[in-house]
């Protein structure tokens, strides 16, 4: 059993497979993340109901939480990444964190610059010293010093350890890091979406959601673009890639 | 594994002896930052005081990143971080030999002058024994955690900003209760909490921290 799994991911792993398989899941993953993007907004936009504290302008929220929401998931993602790259000596891995980094940095500024324009209207201000806020910064931040460190490396194979073992520390400490910043007082209002209680109206918090998969869809599509074009760099001057280059 | 330990510390605090400048600096450096905010502002009593515990900490934060180089970096140079990784004994002990000894050099010296700088800010002397606390706390966790970034980051050309890039973002919840304690301080309440999670993550720091530093100089001396 674990012998067929490990020969399965061996062969995933391996930078041209994963070059072939990854191709075909791309417009897969686009097509569905824009159907379900489309969708979404659409009821979150035009049909879901008018807060009645906030008016239209809590709207923001469907681009704001997923967002946030990604901001975290695709740092756990590295950081999961570069374990199983520093442990198994899995290129891919190494790639695929390398590849998320971008993408997790943008999710991240989105978050912050939707949630400062949505703080405008809502608490007068664009940015507080909010728990919420600053740990989001510090996140932004956590993925510059990873980008950073993989990039002033040159040995490539040494820049992932490095950066790797980074991400890691980054994962010990997040929780520390936004715990420790709850010290303050917060204005940021509470967790909207809880399993235990209902907060929001099921008609609000469905294109939230239809929002939510959408993103980690596009994520996905976007991850593989991007680790595609990282495979081939690396691979540059193997054979496999010298026959694609050759066929074009 | 004891005598490693002992030896590697001697080792250090007499080469440190050695160019004395070397541990005067950040020092200096440190009392210059403090010395640097009243001369910014109208310096008001009552501001000072506010600013007081987030000033000194900030400075006591930069000086340490400044020293953080000291650890590793001659070693790595001139070929004794080899050495020590082809020793038989546990690298995380040595590790956290010379950790300490880089403490002994920078972290304790703040401790020393805190006071001084406590009486330039205004500081009330009912926070005094809490600034020396924090300071006792949390100097040695900015120094576990620079080693960290130090060993991923001694090979690269010109790492000191790098440095500080990856570095900096650790250091925050040391700053926030650390800072936080003395504020509260100053008030006259009790800083029991603060003073009990500044302790925490020191215990984190010293058995976590020697672990991923010992990992980083393996992928380091790998090139």
């Amino acid at each position: 059993m674990f012998r067929a799994i490990w020969a399965w991911i061996q062969k995933f792993s391996s930078p041209k497979y994963f070059f072939d398989m990854s191709g075909k899941m791309i417009p897969w993953f686009a097509i569905a993340a824009a159907l379900l993007g489309i969708y979404g907004l659409y009821l979150g936009l035009f049909v879901a109901p008018t807060d009645y504290q906030q008016g239209e302008s809590y709207r923001i929220i469907y681009i704001h939480v997923p967002a946030a929401w990604m901001s975290m998931f695709i740092y756990v993602v590295m950081a999961i990444s570069a374990a199983i790259g520093l442990i198994w000596q899995i290129r891919l891995a190494d790639m695929i964190a390398a590849a998320s980094a971008p993408i997790g940095a943008s999710f991240t500024f989105i978050a912050l610059v939707t949630g400062s324009l949505w703080g405008k209207p809502m608490w007068g201000t664009y940015w507080v010293w909010d728990a919420r806020l600053t740990s989001e910064l510090i996140l932004l931040f956590l993925y510059f010093a990873y980008m950073a460190l993989q990039s002033a490396i040159e040995d490539q194979r040494a820049a992932d350890k490095a950066s790797g073992l980074l991400l890691i520390v980054g994962v010990v400490n997040i929780p520390i890091i936004v715990y420790s910043v709850q010290w303050w007082n917060t204005l940021h209002q509470g967790t909207t979406i809880s399993i235990t209680k209902d907060a929001i109206d099921i008609h609000m918090l469905i294109p939230l959601l239809l929002l939510a998969v959408a993103f980690k869809l596009y994520y996905a599509a976007v991850v593989l673009v991007r680790a595609r074009n990282e495979v081939l760099y690396r691979d540059r001057s193997r054979r496999w890639v010298r026959e694609i280059i050759e066929k074009l | 594994m004891f005598r490693a330990f002992y030896h590697l510390l001697l080792r250090d605090l007499r080469l440190a002896m050695r160019s004395p400048q070397e541990v005067v600096n950040p020092l200096i450096f440190f009392v210059l930052v403090v010395t640097l905010f009243p001369l910014a502002m109208t310096p008001s009593d009552a501001l000072l005081q506010k600013l007081a515990p987030g000033v000194i900490w900030v400075s006591a934060l930069l000086s340490v990143l400044l020293s953080l180089d000291r650890l590793f970096k001659q070693d790595y140079e001139d070929g004794s971080l080899d050495q020590l990784m082809l020793s038989p004994n546990p690298l995380v002990i040595l590790v956290l030999a010379k950790v300490f000894a880089h403490w002994l050099l920078t972290g304790l010296p703040l401790v020393i002058v805190s006071p001084l700088l406590a009486m330039f800010m205004h500081v009330p002397d009912v926070a005094l024994p809490t600034l020396l606390y924090s300071l006792l706390l949390g100097t040695p966790v900015l120094s576990l955690i620079g080693a960290i970034g130090v060993s991923l980051t001694v090979a690269v050309n010109r790492g000191g900003v790098l440095l500080s890039l990856i570095v900096l973002p650790l250091y925050i919840p040391v700053l926030i209760f650390a800072a936080n304690a003395i504020d509260v301080a100053s008030v006259g309440m009790s800083v029991r909490g603060q003073l009990l999670f500044l302790g925490a993550v020191l215990t984190l720091a010293v058995s976590l921290a020697p672990v991923a530093t010992a990992a980083a100089l393996r992928i380091t001396a790998s090139r």
